[in-house]
């Protein structure tokens, strides 16, 4: 079969994203553009004006008699559950009925005739409340003697005390590190369109159909087989649609039952912006033990966090950033304690690393501070604290998982010589001692990232095959497409294991009535998870008509191959849908769902114990920056990534993962700043207030590779590995970079602890800062 | 001279007339809701994020000219006699895709695709423009469109390689230029138009002295020339504000006049047609004009419009104050002069009567003894309002400070001059000890505030060390670069 063509699009091919077609010429079809059946009503929703305040009253007459209100409904319309809390915790009401938590939060929600009509409205109604103190930010919600919104995790391991008392240095600070908005282009949306009896459908933008399924039920109070959540694609996601559509959802469906009508819902950028939650800001306080190589002894971490008003999934985030505390480096004595902070703001969620950049900001700062002290590059301190390969006995994490795959070695090696660091590193120096206006810097950061949801239950995933008569095939599964490709991925991968052409699969939009129970699409798991129930469903089928195709022509099973748009039986060779038309006539059961869950890992959170990751996956940047000394204005001015996706599914998709993720991570550490004023309002609501990075603020340079080599050593689907959300981490070598610009002005004697974001303001303030500080010296 | 009630403009292929258009009825809105064209998308409704983005032609003294706008803050009933483009009419020869499409998707530039469309529409009219753009031409053309997941190297590199992909010149619009500029011309209106409910009215003038005459009647109406500022008021505010009195088609207000010691512009020039002038006739505005907001926004907001509606971080007013401008304000009344600097009386308070409407800005030349520079502080270097902006002006004889208007923005309740730094500087000899000075006597002229763009502490510190910068800039001994734009 030599002479045949490969199939279009199999794994390892850089196709196009399956919808990039559509997508360019206006044509792919979000939740907005669904076409609205006659009757359909818009519901908006009502916010306090304060951050926090015992709820007396509502009075909605004004709102029920503005022009086009239909209706107004209230946590008193909530048929089932007035709670939509992720975890279960029952501390997230949709409609609030004595207390309100925070400046923006929903109160009630107008329905009205068009959408502008149920804006207009919500806005009339007059809350009666006492207003009380409020706290903001985890340091002085602590102070003022707010409580925890889930239980503080503790990793420890080694003996703390004495390792600090073995070190030779010591040195002790506090990081404050600055959330995000997620600022996907299409912001939280959910349609639902009323069904007989208790059925609702509710077509939404969600990372987790599922669960947006099950809150919807459990809101109206009906089995979650009534509900059915349909996501064809998302305008981004990022983790903010993990779990804020849930509120969304509930209301459309709570309307769209109670009139018997379509009710769609939709905020618009400010609400959006102010009732969503975001990327966990922290607070820091570590204390580092090191000998005079640098080489860290012991490590005590207190990481709190701004949660929120409630616990959405703060919990697991605030898990994640202590597992990703030691980034990828050994810490032989350590304890770290999370505190999940309730504070009077949104609640935070999930975003893009889910806590774990958090983790690992801090660990480099506490590299920073070691290398400061002792006068040494950070690379240096960086190699001489990473793990070991599983083989000795420095490869054990705090929470007592072997690292066994480690390649962040031969990935800052290769970094650092096709980056030319050291070359560079010490032409920035030499520059920077002229004593210009403009300063550079430079750094090299690594990242070691760990796979697999810590709630291990979720490491599960379903897919839908069906094989229709005419040799076309259909693919469902139970990820959801946010323009990471999955669905592309997925589909490369069906297309391989049937040797079939890509564009012979047709992918659906997700749905809860096709794979049941599914996780969100999140923690990077998305083709580890569905690439491999695809695999499975297709590989049932294929084994029918293997079994089909030896019986019908008398051969051995082993004779049955599939090769490219065929199948060889034998010496025979049918075309793919001649075989399958064959198969449907001698009565072939053509549809299959398959399964997957994810092995060997385990998690005992009380214990702090356990193999919470199946892999890891690494990379590195190498960020050069300049600043200005009079303003601090600085621009990126070269950037080089060495990033391992193991054996990439689609290396086109994998990099532009790798490349937005970067200058996400970017963004975050660098102009994205949340701010809240006095009377606990978010200020910085919109993309005219808060800065994501655009295309000018890109590297100037920037080369990023796919560490070709690697390979994942466990088996995962084609060996590849998760890229989502590690890439994103790669965006503190700009930080690092700015840090070490800034520490020129002292002769780099001073660390200076550059908070985040970095903007501008912070750099020229840490300038200010460090030369006095130089100067007292 | 016939009063008419409807609006009329070419969509794509299709001539429509819309009668009773309201005035705060978007072209977003418009497209989505009514046409159901749902290829643009809603991103911020606010200019913002680009994702609305769609090609407005129009006729300018004849000639047809396409540029991008936002259609989320772009009130439709200003678009009589226009040509809105949105992505569904781009397409390739023979039912391919358009050459911009083919390279965004050979290239991966879409992810998710909510931000695509905008983005191709910014590239289609960079490529129109200019089929062989560098790097930084694509920048500019993509600061007012956000992408969210690409990190935009991608769609750089499609942008750099559509010339490739086919030639503007088989472009439909080019193709069909002719034919389109000469609908377009027989939809003009040779009369003013009102359209809409009492609640919600639009009025177009049909020339200047119209629009002092419907001023006359309507004194309190608001006037919006780009809406890149209005547009919000509606969208984001839902502030009523009827009757509107639209005047971004009237020539009158184009007029850009440039003489040996003056340039004139007229109140009604976009910050995009004011451009070229701006390079030729002060070129130290060149680089800081580019970070006016986004092409986008450049392309619909005018420079009177900037002035009129008495911002105090407004980009253009600190460095025309600088420059010493003045204002033409025109009524039923006649017309007036003021210094620019006078116009701003207070924070929400103009020197602008009932019935007048600022017509023209006339800004002198530099001299040849005049050192003049503009700064604008932001968090992010593009599309972003200043923290700080500043236009110094700095006049110096035989070595010796003679002169000094220096003019900030983001440092009180209106754009407002430096009345103490001035006066360390005037008199002083051209050196560092008198640029410091200055830069300390700041704080005796303001007590700027603390928000989310910066602190009071970081607005005064950096203040005065653009005060420092310019010394640096402009002194014959300082050597090495003093600002990023310089390396």
């Amino acid at each position: 079969m030599k002479d045949r063509q490969d199939i279009r699009g199999a794994t390892r091919h850089s196709i196009p994203h399956d919808s990039a077609a559509k997508q360019v010429m206006g044509r792919a079809e979000y939740t907005d553009d669904i076409a609205e059946p006659a009757g359909t009503l818009h519901a908006y929703l009502g916010v306090s004006d304060v951050a926090h305040a015992r709820l007396r009253s509502i009075d909605l007459s004004a709102v029920r008699a503005a022009p086009g209100v239909v209706d107004v409904l209230t946590a008193a319309d909530i048929p089932g559950v007035n709670d939509v809390s992720p975890t279960g915790r029952h501390d997230e009401p949709v409609f609030p009925t004595d207390a309100i938590e925070y400046h923006g939060q929903p109160l009630f929600a107008v329905v009205a005739e068009t959408r502008d009509a149920a804006r207009r409205a919500a806005e009339l109604a007059k809350i009666d409340c006492e207003v009380l103190p409020h706290a903001t930010d985890p340091v002085s919600a602590r102070d003022a003697g707010m409580p925890l919104v889930t239980d503080p995790l503790k990793l420890e391991r080694g003996d703390v005390a004495s390792g600090f008392g073995k070190a030779a240095h010591r040195v002790t600070g506090r990081m404050v590190i600055g959330g995000q908005d997620h600022m996907y282009l299409e912001g939280q949306i959910a349609f639902a369109v009323p069904g007989e009896d208790d059925d609702v459908v509710v077509h939404c933008s969600t990372q987790h159909p599922s669960e947006a399924q099950h809150m919807v039920a459990h809101v109206l109070g009906v089995p979650s087989n009534a509900v059915v959540v349909n996501v064809r694609r998302m305008g981004g996601g990022f983790g903010g649609k993990e779990s804020q559509m849930n509120l969304f959802c509930a209301v459309a469906a709570m309307a769209a039952k109670k009139l018997g009508r379509p009710v769609k819902i939709r905020p618009d950028r400010d609400q959006d912006m102010t009732a969503t939650g975001k990327r966990h800001d922290f607070v820091v306080d570590y204390d580092v033990g090191f000998d005079d190589t640098g080489r860290i002894a012991a490590v005590e971490g207190e990481f709190a966090a701004r949660c929120g008003y409630s616990s959405d999934l703060s919990g697991p985030v605030t898990d994640r950033a202590l597992f990703h505390a030691d980034n990828a480096y050994f810490y032989p004595n350590v304890r770290l304690t999370s505190r999940p902070q309730k504070t009077n703001t949104v609640s935070n969620t999930a975003f893009r690393g889910f806590g774990g950049p958090q983790g690992v900001v801090a660990a480099e700062r506490m590299i920073e501070e070691i290398a400061f002290a002792l006068g040494k590059d950070p690379l240096e301190i960086r190699r001489a604290n990473f793990y070991g390969d599983g083989s000795d006995d420095r490869s054990l994490t705090p929470y007592h998982q072997t690292v066994e795959d480690n390649v962040i070695g031969r990935i800052v090696d290769e970094l650092e010589d096709s980056a030319d660091y050291q070359a560079r590193r010490k032409a920035i120096v030499e520059e920077n001692a002229k004593g210009g206006v403009l300063r550079r810097g430079i750094a090299l950061t690594p990242v070691k990232f760990g796979i697999s949801f810590t709630a291990t239950w979720y490491n599960q995933a379903g897919a839908l095959i069906h094989v229709y008569n005419d040799g076309s095939i259909h693919l469902n599964h139970g990820g959801t497409e946010m323009g990471q490709g999955l669905n592309t991925k997925v589909a490369q991968v069906v297309a391989e294991a049937f040797q079939v052409d890509f564009d012979r699969i047709k992918i659906t939009k997700t749905t809860t009535e096709k794979v049941p129970n599914t996780s969100a699409t999140a923690a990077s798991s998305g083709s580890d998870l569905n690439g491999m129930a695809a695999l499975d469903a297709a590989e049932q089928i294929k084994a029918r008509l293997v079994q089909f195709a030896a019986e019908s022509r008398g051969v051995g099973e082993d004779a049955v191959r599939f090769v490219p748009n065929h199948v060889q039986i034998g010496d025979e060779v049918v075309a793919f849908d001649a075989l399958v038309k064959e198969a449907y006539m001698a009565r072939v059961h053509l549809s299959a769902a398959g399964f997957y869950k994810t092995p060997k890992i385990h998690w005992d959170r009380a214990a702090g114990k356990g193999r919470p990751f199946y892999y890891y996956a690494y990379g590195a940047a190498c960020s050069e920056v300049v600043i200005d000394t009079l303003t601090g204005e600085y621009r990126v001015e070269r950037t080089d990534i060495l990033h391992d996706v193991g054996r990439s599914l689609n290396p086109a998709l994998d990099k532009g993962q790798v490349e937005g993720a970067f200058i996400q991570g970017m963004g975050w550490l660098t102009t994205e700043e949340l701010w809240w004023d006095d009377a606990g309002r978010l200020r910085t609501h919109a993309p005219s207030t808060y800065k994501i990075p655009l295309a000018s603020d890109r590297p100037r340079v920037f080369n990023v590779e796919l560490a070709d080599w690697s390979e994942n050593r466990e088996m995962t689907i084609k060996r590849s590995k998760a890229v989502g959300e590690p890439p994103f981490i790669l965006g503190i070598a700009v930080l690092e970079a700015l840090s070490m610009a800034v520490a020129s002005v002292a002769d780099y004697k001073v660390c200076p602890r550059l908070d985040t974001p970095a903007t501008p303001e912070r750099v020229l303030l840490a300038v200010e800062r460090l030369r006095t500080e130089g100067a007292r010296g | 001279m016939a009063q008419q009630n409807h609006i009329r403009f070419l969509l794509n292929d299709t001539e429509i007339t819309v009668e009773g258009a309201k005035a705060t009825l978007t072209l977003l809105d418009y497209l989505r809701l009514e046409r159901r064209l749902t290829g643009t998308k809603e991103g911020c409704a606010e200019g913002d994020c680009g994702a609305c983005t769609v090609l407005v032609g129009r006729l300018a003294n004849g000639v047809l000219r396409y540029e991008t706008v936002n259609a989320c803050i772009r009130f439709l009933a200003s678009l009589n006699g226009c040509h809105i483009v949105t992505i569904e009419h781009l397409r390739g020869e023979g039912g391919a895709l358009h050459p911009v499409q083919q390279a965004m998707v050979d290239f991966h530039g879409s992810q998710c695709g909510f931000c695509t469309p905008g983005i191709v529409m910014s590239l289609y009219a960079l490529w129109m423009e200019n089929s062989d753009p560098s790097v930084g031409q694509v920048e500019t053309a993509l600061q007012g469109n956000l992408c969210r997941c690409t990190g935009y190297e991608p769609i750089i590199k499609a942008a750099l390689a559509v010339g490739a992909y086919g030639s503007p010149a088989r472009d439909a619009l080019s193709v069909e230029r002719e034919t389109i500029a000469a609908t377009l011309n027989g939809m003009q209106a040779t009369g003013r138009i009102v359209a809409g409910p009492q609640d919600d009215m639009a009025i177009l003038p049909v020339d200047a002295a119209d629009l002092a005459a419907v001023l006359g009647e309507y004194p309190e109406a608001t006037i919006v020339a780009g809406a890149t500022d209005v547009g919000l008021w509606v969208t984001k505010f839902l502030k009523p504000i009827s009757p509107v009195v639209f005047i971004n088609h009237l020539e009158e207000l184009k007029t850009i006049d440039l003489s040996a010691d003056m340039l004139s512009i007229g109140a009604g020039v976009t910050y995009s047609e004011a451009e070229n002038v701006i390079r030729e006739a002060l070129p130290h505005l060149s680089e800081y004009w580019d970070r006016i907001a986004g092409w986008q926004v450049r392309n619909m907001g005018t420079i009177g419009g900037n002035i009129a509606n008495g911002s105090p971080i407004g980009d253009t007013p600190p460095v025309l104050i600088s420059l010493g401008a003045r204002i033409t304000l025109q009524s039923m009344e006649g017309a007036r002069e003021v210094p620019l600097e006078a116009y701003f009386i207070d924070y929400g308070k103009q020197d602008r009567k009932a019935g007048e409407f600022v017509s023209a800005i006339h800004i002198p030349r530099p001299k040849a003894n005049q050192i003049d520079a503009a700064y604008k502080i932001s968090k992010r270097r593009d599309e972003d309002i200043s923290a700080v902006a500043v236009g110094i002006s700095v006049t110096v004889d035989a070595a010796q400070i003679t002169g000094a208007r220096i003019a900030y923005g983001g440092m009180a309740a209106t754009p407002k001059r430096a009345a103490k730094a001035e006066d360390a500087l005037v008199g002083a000899a051209w050196s560092a000890a008198a640029f410091d000075a200055a830069a300390r006597a700041l704080a005796e002229d303001f007590a700027p505030l603390s928000d989310w763009r910066a602190s009071a502490e970081y607005r005064l510190l950096v203040a005065g060390n653009l005060l420092r910068r310019f010394h640096l800039e402009h002194d014959a001994a300082h050597e090495g670069p003093a600002r990023l734009a310089a390396v």
